[in-house]
Protein backbone atom coordinates (compact mmCIF):
# COMPACT_ATOMS: atom_id res chain seq x y z
CA UNK A 1 0.00 0.00 0.00
CA UNK A 2 1.32 3.29 -0.96
CA UNK A 3 1.31 6.20 1.14
CA UNK A 4 -1.07 8.09 -0.42
CA UNK A 5 -3.86 5.66 0.07
CA UNK A 6 -2.74 5.06 3.44
CA UNK A 7 -3.24 8.90 4.10
CA UNK A 8 -6.47 8.71 2.38
CA UNK A 9 -7.66 5.44 4.32
CA UNK A 10 -6.98 7.20 7.69
CA UNK A 11 -8.35 10.67 7.16
CA UNK A 12 -11.47 8.23 6.28
CA UNK A 13 -11.11 6.49 9.71
CA UNK A 14 -10.28 8.98 11.90
CA UNK A 15 -13.42 10.96 10.33
CA UNK A 16 -15.67 8.25 10.98
CA UNK A 17 -14.43 8.21 14.42
CA UNK A 18 -14.63 11.77 14.72
CA UNK A 19 -18.38 11.45 13.73
CA UNK A 20 -18.98 8.76 16.29
CA UNK A 21 -17.55 10.89 19.00
CA UNK A 22 -20.28 13.50 17.81
CA UNK A 23 -23.22 11.11 17.87
CA UNK A 24 -22.33 9.82 21.57
CA UNK A 25 -22.08 13.52 23.25
CA UNK A 26 -25.30 14.44 21.54
CA UNK A 27 -26.81 11.26 22.90
CA UNK A 28 -25.55 12.58 26.23
CA UNK A 29 -26.72 15.92 25.85
CA UNK A 30 -30.66 14.28 25.46
CA UNK A 31 -29.95 12.19 28.38
CA UNK A 32 -31.81 12.60 31.37
CA UNK A 33 -29.15 15.10 33.65
CA UNK A 34 -27.94 13.26 36.92
CA UNK A 35 -27.62 16.52 39.13
CA UNK A 36 -29.93 16.28 42.53
CA UNK A 37 -31.08 19.41 43.51
CA UNK A 38 -30.69 18.19 46.96
CA UNK A 39 -31.91 20.24 49.91
CA UNK A 40 -34.92 20.97 47.94
CA UNK A 41 -35.91 17.59 46.18
CA UNK A 42 -35.40 16.34 49.70
CA UNK A 43 -39.03 14.89 50.22
CA UNK A 44 -39.73 14.46 46.51
CA UNK A 45 -37.42 12.92 43.66
CA UNK A 46 -34.99 12.43 46.08
CA UNK A 47 -32.40 9.13 44.21
CA UNK A 48 -29.54 7.75 46.01
CA UNK A 49 -28.02 4.83 44.23
CA UNK A 50 -29.05 1.46 46.12
CA UNK A 51 -25.31 0.44 46.90
CA UNK A 52 -24.60 3.88 48.50
CA UNK A 53 -23.10 2.71 51.41
CA UNK A 54 -24.19 5.54 54.41
CA UNK A 55 -25.01 4.19 57.40
CA UNK A 56 -24.12 0.69 59.08
CA UNK A 57 -27.51 -1.31 60.51
CA UNK A 58 -28.37 -4.34 61.67
CA UNK A 59 -31.80 -5.63 60.49
CA UNK A 60 -34.21 -6.76 62.99
CA UNK A 61 -37.16 -8.65 62.57
CA UNK A 62 -40.65 -8.31 63.42
CA UNK A 63 -39.43 -9.94 66.86
CA UNK A 64 -36.58 -8.02 67.32
CA UNK A 65 -34.32 -10.64 66.56
CA UNK A 66 -31.17 -10.50 64.33
CA UNK A 67 -29.06 -12.35 62.73
CA UNK A 68 -25.48 -11.43 64.56
CA UNK A 69 -23.61 -14.59 66.27
CA UNK A 70 -21.06 -12.22 67.92
CA UNK A 71 -18.03 -14.29 66.14
CA UNK A 72 -15.88 -11.03 65.82
CA UNK A 73 -15.60 -11.00 62.35
CA UNK A 74 -16.16 -7.70 61.19
CA UNK A 75 -14.30 -6.38 64.15
CA UNK A 76 -11.39 -7.84 63.35
CA UNK A 77 -11.98 -7.12 59.25
CA UNK A 78 -12.72 -3.40 60.45
CA UNK A 79 -9.24 -1.04 59.27
CA UNK A 80 -10.49 1.12 61.31
CA UNK A 81 -11.29 -0.02 65.07
CA UNK A 82 -14.30 0.86 64.26
CA UNK A 83 -16.62 -2.20 65.29
CA UNK A 84 -16.53 -3.15 69.06
CA UNK A 85 -18.79 -6.75 69.42
CA UNK A 86 -19.03 -6.91 73.57
CA UNK A 87 -20.55 -10.98 73.91
CA UNK A 88 -20.59 -12.80 76.78
CA UNK A 89 -21.00 -16.47 76.95
CA UNK A 90 -24.25 -18.11 78.37
CA UNK A 91 -25.34 -21.73 78.82
CA UNK A 92 -29.15 -22.33 76.68
CA UNK A 93 -31.53 -25.07 77.74
CA UNK A 94 -29.32 -27.79 76.96
CA UNK A 95 -26.60 -26.77 78.85
CA UNK A 96 -24.70 -25.83 76.02
CA UNK A 97 -22.26 -22.85 76.48
CA UNK A 98 -22.90 -20.18 73.46
CA UNK A 99 -21.49 -16.86 72.52
CA UNK A 100 -24.30 -14.43 72.92
CA UNK A 101 -24.21 -10.63 71.83
CA UNK A 102 -24.59 -8.03 74.42
CA UNK A 103 -24.06 -4.81 72.76
CA UNK A 104 -22.44 -3.97 68.77
CA UNK A 105 -20.95 -0.92 69.26
CA UNK A 106 -20.31 1.06 65.96
CA UNK A 107 -18.50 4.44 66.08
CA UNK A 108 -19.95 6.21 62.43
CA UNK A 109 -17.32 8.90 63.45
CA UNK A 110 -14.57 6.77 62.54
CA UNK A 111 -16.01 4.67 59.49
CA UNK A 112 -14.51 4.90 56.01
CA UNK A 113 -17.50 3.22 54.32
CA UNK A 114 -15.30 -0.01 53.01
CA UNK A 115 -18.16 -2.76 53.47
CA UNK A 116 -15.33 -5.16 54.56
CA UNK A 117 -17.37 -5.66 57.87
CA UNK A 118 -20.42 -6.34 55.87
CA UNK A 119 -18.12 -8.56 53.62
CA UNK A 120 -16.88 -10.51 56.54
CA UNK A 121 -19.91 -11.13 58.04
CA UNK A 122 -20.83 -15.03 57.91
CA UNK A 123 -24.60 -14.32 58.48
CA UNK A 124 -25.57 -11.25 56.47
CA UNK A 125 -26.25 -9.72 60.36
CA UNK A 126 -25.28 -6.33 59.39
CA UNK A 127 -25.75 -4.17 56.30
CA UNK A 128 -25.16 -0.69 55.08
CA UNK A 129 -28.10 1.73 54.24
CA UNK A 130 -28.59 4.64 52.21
CA UNK A 131 -29.17 6.66 55.03
CA UNK A 132 -27.15 9.53 54.88
CA UNK A 133 -28.11 12.47 56.50
CA UNK A 134 -25.84 11.45 59.36
CA UNK A 135 -24.31 15.12 60.57
CA UNK A 136 -24.71 15.67 64.50
CA UNK A 137 -23.04 18.33 66.48
CA UNK A 138 -21.76 16.22 68.92
CA UNK A 139 -18.90 13.60 68.61
CA UNK A 140 -20.48 11.19 70.98
CA UNK A 141 -23.51 11.12 69.55
CA UNK A 142 -21.92 9.34 66.47
CA UNK A 143 -21.14 6.33 69.17
CA UNK A 144 -24.10 3.70 68.19
CA UNK A 145 -25.38 0.46 69.38
CA UNK A 146 -26.77 -1.15 66.63
CA UNK A 147 -28.45 -4.15 68.28
CA UNK A 148 -31.66 -2.70 69.59
CA UNK A 149 -32.92 -3.19 73.25
CA UNK A 150 -33.30 -6.40 74.41
CA UNK A 151 -32.88 -8.04 70.75
CA UNK A 152 -32.22 -11.83 70.61
CA UNK A 153 -30.70 -13.85 68.26
CA UNK A 154 -33.00 -15.76 65.44
CA UNK A 155 -33.09 -18.87 64.73
CA UNK A 156 -30.86 -20.42 61.98
CA UNK A 157 -33.94 -20.95 60.20
CA UNK A 158 -34.56 -17.76 59.46
CA UNK A 159 -31.10 -17.16 58.67
CA UNK A 160 -30.57 -15.11 55.64
CA UNK A 161 -27.95 -15.00 52.77
CA UNK A 162 -25.37 -12.01 53.07
CA UNK A 163 -26.44 -9.99 50.05
CA UNK A 164 -22.73 -8.65 49.38
CA UNK A 165 -21.19 -12.47 49.26
CA UNK A 166 -24.34 -14.09 47.26
CA UNK B 1 -39.08 34.15 -6.69
CA UNK B 2 -41.07 35.98 -3.97
CA UNK B 3 -38.79 39.14 -3.15
CA UNK B 4 -41.17 41.90 -2.22
CA UNK B 5 -41.07 40.62 1.57
CA UNK B 6 -37.81 40.91 1.74
CA UNK B 7 -37.94 44.30 0.78
CA UNK B 8 -40.72 45.17 3.14
CA UNK B 9 -38.50 44.25 5.96
CA UNK B 10 -35.40 45.91 4.45
CA UNK B 11 -34.13 48.84 6.82
CA UNK B 12 -32.37 50.69 4.36
CA UNK B 13 -35.17 53.15 3.40
CA UNK B 14 -35.35 53.61 6.94
CA UNK B 15 -31.71 54.28 7.83
CA UNK B 16 -31.89 56.50 4.60
CA UNK B 17 -34.84 58.59 5.89
CA UNK B 18 -32.58 58.99 9.24
CA UNK B 19 -29.64 60.50 7.89
CA UNK B 20 -31.74 62.72 5.64
CA UNK B 21 -34.09 64.16 8.57
CA UNK B 22 -30.74 64.82 10.20
CA UNK B 23 -29.24 66.03 7.17
CA UNK B 24 -31.95 68.48 7.32
CA UNK B 25 -31.36 70.17 10.68
CA UNK B 26 -27.33 70.16 11.19
CA UNK B 27 -24.41 69.83 8.36
CA UNK B 28 -23.68 66.18 7.00
CA UNK B 29 -20.67 65.86 8.86
CA UNK B 30 -22.34 66.38 11.74
CA UNK B 31 -25.40 64.10 10.81
CA UNK B 32 -22.72 61.46 9.80
CA UNK B 33 -20.80 62.09 13.34
CA UNK B 34 -24.02 61.59 15.24
CA UNK B 35 -24.96 58.25 13.96
CA UNK B 36 -21.71 56.77 13.91
CA UNK B 37 -21.66 57.36 17.58
CA UNK B 38 -25.11 56.67 18.24
CA UNK B 39 -24.21 52.67 15.74
CA UNK B 40 -21.06 52.09 18.07
CA UNK B 41 -23.21 52.11 21.34
CA UNK B 42 -25.74 49.80 19.93
CA UNK B 43 -22.57 47.63 18.49
CA UNK B 44 -21.35 47.71 22.06
CA UNK B 45 -24.17 47.21 24.04
CA UNK B 46 -25.22 44.50 21.85
CA UNK B 47 -21.69 43.06 22.35
CA UNK B 48 -22.09 42.83 25.91
CA UNK B 49 -25.37 41.47 25.94
CA UNK B 50 -24.29 39.21 23.21
CA UNK B 51 -21.64 38.11 25.75
CA UNK B 52 -23.73 37.44 28.28
CA UNK B 53 -26.02 35.24 26.17
CA UNK B 54 -22.98 33.10 24.81
CA UNK B 55 -21.57 33.01 28.20
CA UNK B 56 -24.78 31.55 29.51
CA UNK B 57 -25.53 29.35 26.84
CA UNK B 58 -22.20 27.73 27.02
CA UNK B 59 -22.61 26.80 30.64
CA UNK B 60 -25.71 25.48 29.83
CA UNK B 61 -24.81 23.50 26.92
CA UNK B 62 -21.69 22.34 28.58
CA UNK B 63 -23.62 21.11 31.47
CA UNK B 64 -25.87 19.38 29.49
CA UNK B 65 -22.99 17.44 27.26
CA UNK B 66 -21.94 16.32 30.67
CA UNK B 67 -25.19 15.00 32.65
CA UNK B 68 -25.77 17.96 34.85
CA UNK B 69 -28.18 20.84 34.74
CA UNK B 70 -25.38 23.95 34.72
CA UNK B 71 -26.36 26.86 36.57
CA UNK B 72 -29.94 27.37 37.88
CA UNK B 73 -29.89 29.00 40.85
CA UNK B 74 -29.13 32.88 40.53
CA UNK B 75 -32.38 34.66 39.21
CA UNK B 76 -34.91 32.59 39.65
CA UNK B 77 -35.71 29.22 37.90
CA UNK B 78 -33.14 28.98 35.00
CA UNK B 79 -30.18 30.87 36.55
CA UNK B 80 -30.99 33.71 34.53
CA UNK B 81 -28.84 36.19 36.76
CA UNK B 82 -25.66 34.40 37.05
CA UNK B 83 -23.58 35.41 34.29
CA UNK B 84 -24.76 39.31 34.98
CA UNK B 85 -24.22 38.82 38.68
CA UNK B 86 -19.92 36.95 37.33
CA UNK B 87 -20.39 40.39 35.23
CA UNK B 88 -20.53 42.72 38.61
CA UNK B 89 -17.96 40.80 40.30
CA UNK B 90 -15.45 40.89 37.89
CA UNK B 91 -15.76 44.37 37.76
CA UNK B 92 -15.30 45.03 40.95
CA UNK B 93 -11.73 43.32 40.82
CA UNK B 94 -8.56 45.37 41.28
CA UNK B 95 -6.94 45.47 38.00
CA UNK B 96 -3.05 44.43 39.04
CA UNK B 97 -0.23 46.00 37.28
CA UNK B 98 2.69 43.71 37.16
CA UNK B 99 5.89 45.17 38.73
CA UNK B 100 8.68 43.90 36.18
CA UNK B 101 6.34 43.88 32.79
CA UNK B 102 6.41 46.12 29.88
CA UNK B 103 3.47 48.61 30.98
CA UNK B 104 2.09 49.95 28.07
CA UNK B 105 1.99 47.12 25.59
CA UNK B 106 0.69 44.93 29.10
CA UNK B 107 -1.89 47.11 29.48
CA UNK B 108 -2.67 47.66 25.23
CA UNK B 109 -3.20 44.09 24.64
CA UNK B 110 -6.19 43.46 25.86
CA UNK B 111 -7.60 46.25 24.27
CA UNK B 112 -6.30 45.02 20.66
CA UNK B 113 -7.97 41.80 21.59
CA UNK B 114 -11.40 43.71 22.38
CA UNK B 115 -10.58 45.83 19.13
CA UNK B 116 -10.32 42.91 16.40
CA UNK B 117 -13.57 41.26 17.97
CA UNK B 118 -15.53 44.20 17.61
CA UNK B 119 -14.54 45.33 14.28
CA UNK B 120 -15.48 42.04 13.11
CA UNK B 121 -18.66 41.77 14.86
CA UNK B 122 -19.34 44.79 12.90
CA UNK B 123 -18.90 43.18 9.82
CA UNK B 124 -21.87 40.90 10.43
CA UNK B 125 -24.95 41.45 7.90
CA UNK B 126 -28.10 41.35 10.68
CA UNK B 127 -31.03 42.38 8.99
CA UNK B 128 -31.48 43.43 5.02
CA UNK B 129 -29.93 46.87 4.56
CA UNK B 130 -28.76 46.69 8.18
CA UNK B 131 -25.33 45.61 7.92
CA UNK B 132 -22.79 48.47 9.96
CA UNK B 133 -19.34 47.99 7.92
CA UNK B 134 -20.67 46.92 4.21
CA UNK B 135 -17.32 47.05 1.36
CA UNK B 136 -16.57 45.66 -1.80
CA UNK B 137 -13.58 43.44 0.31
CA UNK B 138 -16.05 43.02 3.42
CA UNK B 139 -14.88 39.30 3.92
CA UNK B 140 -11.09 40.06 3.12
CA UNK B 141 -11.90 42.86 5.85
CA UNK B 142 -13.15 40.32 8.50
CA UNK B 143 -10.11 38.21 8.17
CA UNK B 144 -7.70 41.33 8.41
CA UNK B 145 -9.51 42.41 11.13
CA UNK B 146 -10.07 39.05 12.92
CA UNK B 147 -5.83 39.15 12.63
CA UNK B 148 -5.06 41.91 14.97
CA UNK B 149 -6.81 39.74 17.76
CA UNK B 150 -3.47 37.59 17.31
CA UNK B 151 -1.21 40.62 17.80
CA UNK B 152 -2.75 41.07 21.21
CA UNK B 153 -2.63 37.42 22.45
CA UNK B 154 1.28 37.64 21.45
CA UNK B 155 1.63 41.10 22.58
CA UNK B 156 -0.34 39.60 26.26
CA UNK B 157 1.93 36.92 26.37
CA UNK B 158 5.26 38.68 25.89
CA UNK B 159 4.70 41.86 28.28
CA UNK B 160 3.48 40.05 31.00
CA UNK B 161 7.27 38.97 31.28
CA UNK B 162 6.31 34.99 32.56
CA UNK B 163 7.08 31.48 31.25
CA UNK B 164 3.87 30.79 30.88
CA UNK B 165 2.44 33.49 29.00
CA UNK B 166 5.02 33.83 26.32
CA UNK B 167 4.81 29.82 25.92
CA UNK B 168 1.11 30.27 25.61
CA UNK B 169 1.14 33.32 23.10
CA UNK B 170 3.58 31.18 21.12
CA UNK B 171 1.43 28.32 21.26
CA UNK B 172 -1.73 30.58 20.20
CA UNK B 173 0.17 32.26 17.76
CA UNK B 174 1.23 29.39 15.90
CA UNK B 175 -1.87 27.87 15.95
CA UNK B 176 -3.64 30.72 14.96
CA UNK B 177 -1.82 31.40 12.11
CA UNK B 178 -1.87 28.14 10.70
CA UNK B 179 -5.70 28.01 11.01
CA UNK B 180 -5.95 31.21 9.44
CA UNK B 181 -4.87 29.47 6.20
CA UNK B 182 -7.80 26.79 5.94
CA UNK B 183 -10.25 29.60 6.67
CA UNK B 184 -9.10 31.98 4.37
CA UNK B 185 -8.96 29.40 1.94
CA UNK B 186 -12.58 27.68 2.88
CA UNK B 187 -14.04 31.67 2.43
CA UNK B 188 -12.37 31.90 -0.99
CA UNK B 189 -14.26 29.03 -1.77
CA UNK B 190 -17.70 30.52 -1.04
CA UNK B 191 -16.44 34.05 -2.72
CA UNK B 192 -16.02 32.13 -5.53
CA UNK B 193 -18.92 30.28 -5.60
CA UNK B 194 -20.60 33.28 -4.95
CA UNK B 195 -18.77 35.75 -7.64
CA UNK B 196 -18.07 38.72 -4.94
CA UNK B 197 -16.03 39.28 -1.64
CA UNK B 198 -18.81 42.34 -0.40
CA UNK B 199 -20.88 40.31 2.43
CA UNK B 200 -24.01 42.15 1.87
CA UNK B 201 -23.33 40.83 -1.83
CA UNK B 202 -22.49 36.81 -0.54
CA UNK B 203 -25.92 37.28 1.09
CA UNK B 204 -27.79 38.96 -1.80
CA UNK B 205 -26.59 35.85 -4.42
CA UNK B 206 -27.97 33.11 -1.79
CA UNK B 207 -31.72 34.31 -2.12
CA UNK B 208 -31.76 31.34 -4.58
CA UNK B 209 -30.63 28.68 -2.22
CA UNK B 210 -28.08 29.05 0.69
CA UNK B 211 -24.90 28.17 -0.40
CA UNK B 212 -24.58 24.90 1.74
CA UNK B 213 -27.19 23.67 -0.76
CA UNK B 214 -25.36 24.90 -3.80
CA UNK B 215 -22.12 23.86 -3.98
CA UNK B 216 -22.56 20.48 -3.92
CA UNK B 217 -20.89 18.56 -1.80
CA UNK B 218 -17.79 20.76 -2.21
CA UNK B 219 -19.08 23.73 0.39
CA UNK B 220 -20.51 20.94 2.97
CA UNK B 221 -17.39 19.82 3.26
CA UNK B 222 -15.94 23.61 3.29
CA UNK B 223 -18.18 24.22 6.12
CA UNK B 224 -17.08 21.36 7.91
CA UNK B 225 -13.53 23.10 7.89
CA UNK B 226 -14.68 26.23 8.21
CA UNK B 227 -15.81 24.94 11.66
CA UNK B 228 -12.59 23.48 12.45
CA UNK B 229 -10.61 26.37 11.90
CA UNK B 230 -12.98 29.02 13.24
CA UNK B 231 -12.82 27.37 16.32
CA UNK B 232 -9.23 26.94 16.44
CA UNK B 233 -9.20 30.80 15.65
CA UNK B 234 -11.41 31.57 18.35
CA UNK B 235 -9.09 29.80 20.90
CA UNK B 236 -11.41 27.28 21.96
CA UNK B 237 -11.19 23.80 22.85
CA UNK B 238 -10.67 21.12 21.85
CA UNK B 239 -7.75 23.68 20.15
CA UNK B 240 -7.76 25.54 23.82
CA UNK B 241 -3.53 25.21 23.92
CA UNK B 242 -3.35 28.17 25.08
CA UNK B 243 -4.63 27.28 28.30
CA UNK B 244 -3.39 24.18 29.85
CA UNK B 245 -3.71 24.11 33.69
CA UNK B 246 -0.77 21.83 34.38
CA UNK B 247 1.94 23.29 31.77
CA UNK B 248 1.09 27.06 31.28
CA UNK B 249 -1.41 27.80 33.91
CA UNK B 250 -3.94 30.06 32.11
CA UNK B 251 -2.02 30.59 29.09
CA UNK B 252 -1.18 34.20 27.74
CA UNK B 253 -3.70 35.97 29.77
CA UNK B 254 -2.46 34.46 33.03
CA UNK B 255 -1.12 37.36 34.54
CA UNK B 256 -4.08 39.75 33.98
CA UNK B 257 -7.32 40.50 35.83
CA UNK B 258 -10.21 41.87 36.41
CA UNK B 259 -11.61 43.70 33.23
CA UNK B 260 -8.20 43.31 31.35
CA UNK B 261 -8.86 39.73 31.91
CA UNK B 262 -12.47 39.67 31.12
CA UNK B 263 -11.64 41.36 28.00
CA UNK B 264 -10.03 38.77 26.83
CA UNK B 265 -12.61 36.64 28.08
CA UNK B 266 -15.09 38.40 26.47
CA UNK B 267 -13.43 38.63 23.43
CA UNK B 268 -13.02 34.53 22.71
CA UNK B 269 -16.74 34.70 23.61
CA UNK B 270 -17.61 37.09 20.48
CA UNK B 271 -14.67 35.64 18.62
CA UNK B 272 -17.01 32.34 18.41
CA UNK B 273 -20.12 34.34 17.74
CA UNK B 274 -18.58 36.25 14.77
CA UNK B 275 -16.81 32.81 13.72
CA UNK B 276 -20.40 31.14 13.17
CA UNK B 277 -22.30 34.88 12.12
CA UNK B 278 -19.60 35.03 9.18
CA UNK B 279 -20.40 30.88 8.90
CA UNK B 280 -24.39 31.48 8.06
CA UNK B 281 -23.18 34.47 6.39
CA UNK B 282 -20.77 32.71 4.29
CA UNK B 283 -22.34 29.12 3.99
CA UNK B 284 -26.22 29.12 5.30
CA UNK B 285 -27.12 32.48 3.63
CA UNK B 286 -26.97 35.15 6.22
CA UNK B 287 -30.37 36.76 6.74
CA UNK B 288 -31.64 34.91 3.73
CA UNK B 289 -35.06 33.17 4.80
CA UNK B 290 -35.25 29.08 3.86
CA UNK B 291 -36.74 28.66 0.52
CA UNK B 292 -37.49 25.31 -1.09
CA UNK B 293 -37.78 25.60 -4.55
CA UNK B 294 -41.11 24.34 -5.60
CA UNK B 295 -43.00 25.17 -2.89
CA UNK B 296 -44.15 28.57 -3.36
CA UNK B 297 -46.33 28.65 0.12
CA UNK B 298 -43.63 28.05 2.35
CA UNK B 299 -41.37 30.01 0.73
CA UNK B 300 -43.85 32.92 1.39
CA UNK B 301 -44.38 31.95 4.95
CA UNK B 302 -40.70 32.05 5.25
CA UNK B 303 -40.80 35.42 3.86
CA UNK B 304 -42.67 36.54 6.86
CA UNK B 305 -39.85 35.83 9.40
CA UNK B 306 -37.58 39.05 9.70
CA UNK B 307 -34.08 38.65 8.80
CA UNK B 308 -32.61 39.19 12.08
CA UNK B 309 -34.57 36.53 13.41
CA UNK B 310 -32.87 34.04 10.39
CA UNK B 311 -29.89 35.36 11.04
CA UNK B 312 -29.51 34.84 14.83
CA UNK B 313 -31.16 31.91 14.34
CA UNK B 314 -28.38 30.48 12.29
CA UNK B 315 -25.52 31.57 14.09
CA UNK B 316 -26.83 30.22 17.28
CA UNK B 317 -26.97 26.97 15.75
CA UNK B 318 -23.90 27.13 14.46
CA UNK B 319 -22.71 28.37 17.84
CA UNK B 320 -24.49 25.17 19.14
CA UNK B 321 -22.16 23.03 16.60
CA UNK B 322 -19.30 24.64 17.62
CA UNK B 323 -19.95 23.98 21.19
CA UNK B 324 -21.31 20.58 20.71
CA UNK B 325 -17.59 20.26 18.86
CA UNK B 326 -16.08 21.66 21.81
CA UNK B 327 -17.44 19.28 24.70
CA UNK B 328 -16.99 16.24 22.35
CA UNK B 329 -13.52 16.42 21.57
CA UNK B 330 -10.40 16.31 24.22
CA UNK B 331 -7.97 18.92 23.71
CA UNK B 332 -5.00 18.04 21.19
CA UNK B 333 -1.13 18.54 21.80
CA UNK B 334 0.45 21.30 19.69
CA UNK B 335 2.21 19.17 17.10
CA UNK B 336 -0.83 17.18 16.84
CA UNK B 337 -3.00 20.80 16.34
CA UNK B 338 -0.38 21.66 13.81
CA UNK B 339 -0.40 18.32 11.90
CA UNK B 340 -3.97 18.43 11.44
CA UNK B 341 -3.77 21.72 9.74
CA UNK B 342 -1.00 21.26 7.78
CA UNK B 343 -1.30 17.74 6.70
CA UNK B 344 -5.16 17.14 6.23
CA UNK B 345 -7.14 20.35 6.75
CA UNK B 346 -5.06 22.65 4.30
CA UNK B 347 -4.72 20.20 1.58
CA UNK B 348 -8.34 19.16 1.48
CA UNK B 349 -9.35 22.64 1.78
CA UNK B 350 -7.09 23.54 -1.37
CA UNK B 351 -8.49 20.71 -3.03
CA UNK B 352 -11.50 21.78 -2.58
CA UNK B 353 -11.03 25.45 -3.89
CA UNK B 354 -9.71 23.73 -6.92
CA UNK B 355 -12.76 21.73 -7.52
CA UNK B 356 -15.00 24.59 -6.64
CA UNK B 357 -13.25 26.86 -9.49
CA UNK B 358 -14.16 24.10 -12.16
CA UNK B 359 -17.20 23.43 -11.31
CA UNK B 360 -17.57 27.41 -11.54
CA UNK B 361 -15.60 27.63 -14.92
CA UNK B 362 -17.73 25.20 -16.72
CA UNK B 363 -20.81 26.38 -14.73
CA UNK B 364 -21.94 22.98 -13.00
CA UNK B 365 -23.27 24.79 -9.45
CA UNK B 366 -26.59 25.79 -9.37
Amino acid sequence: MNSFTKYVKRYWRSTKSLVGGLRISIKVFFRKKVTEQYPENRHTTLYVPERHRAMLEMPHDAENRHHCIACGLCQMACPNGTIRVVSEMREDAEGKKKRVLVRYEYDLGACMFCQLCVNACPHGAIRFTNEFENAVFEREKLHLVLNHEGSTLAPPAAKKENPVNA
Amino acid sequence: MEQSFLDYYSLEPVTRWIHDTLCGVMPEGWAVFLEGLVLGVVILLAYAVLAVVLIYMERRVCGAFQCRIGPNRVGGKGGLLQVPADVLKILTKEIIRLKNSDHLLYELAPYLVILASVISFSCLPWHKGAGVLDMEVGILFVLAASSIGILGILLAGWSSNSKYTIIGAVRSGAMLVSYELSLGITVLTVVILSGTMSISGIVESQADGWNIFKGHIITLVAFVIYLISGNAEANRGPFDLAEAEQELTAGYHTEYSGMHFGFFYLAEYLNLFITSGIAATLFLGGWMPLHVAGLDGFNAVMDYIPGIVWFLGKTFFVVFLLMWIRWTYPRLRIDQVLNLEWKYLMPLSLLLMLIMVVLKVYGLVF
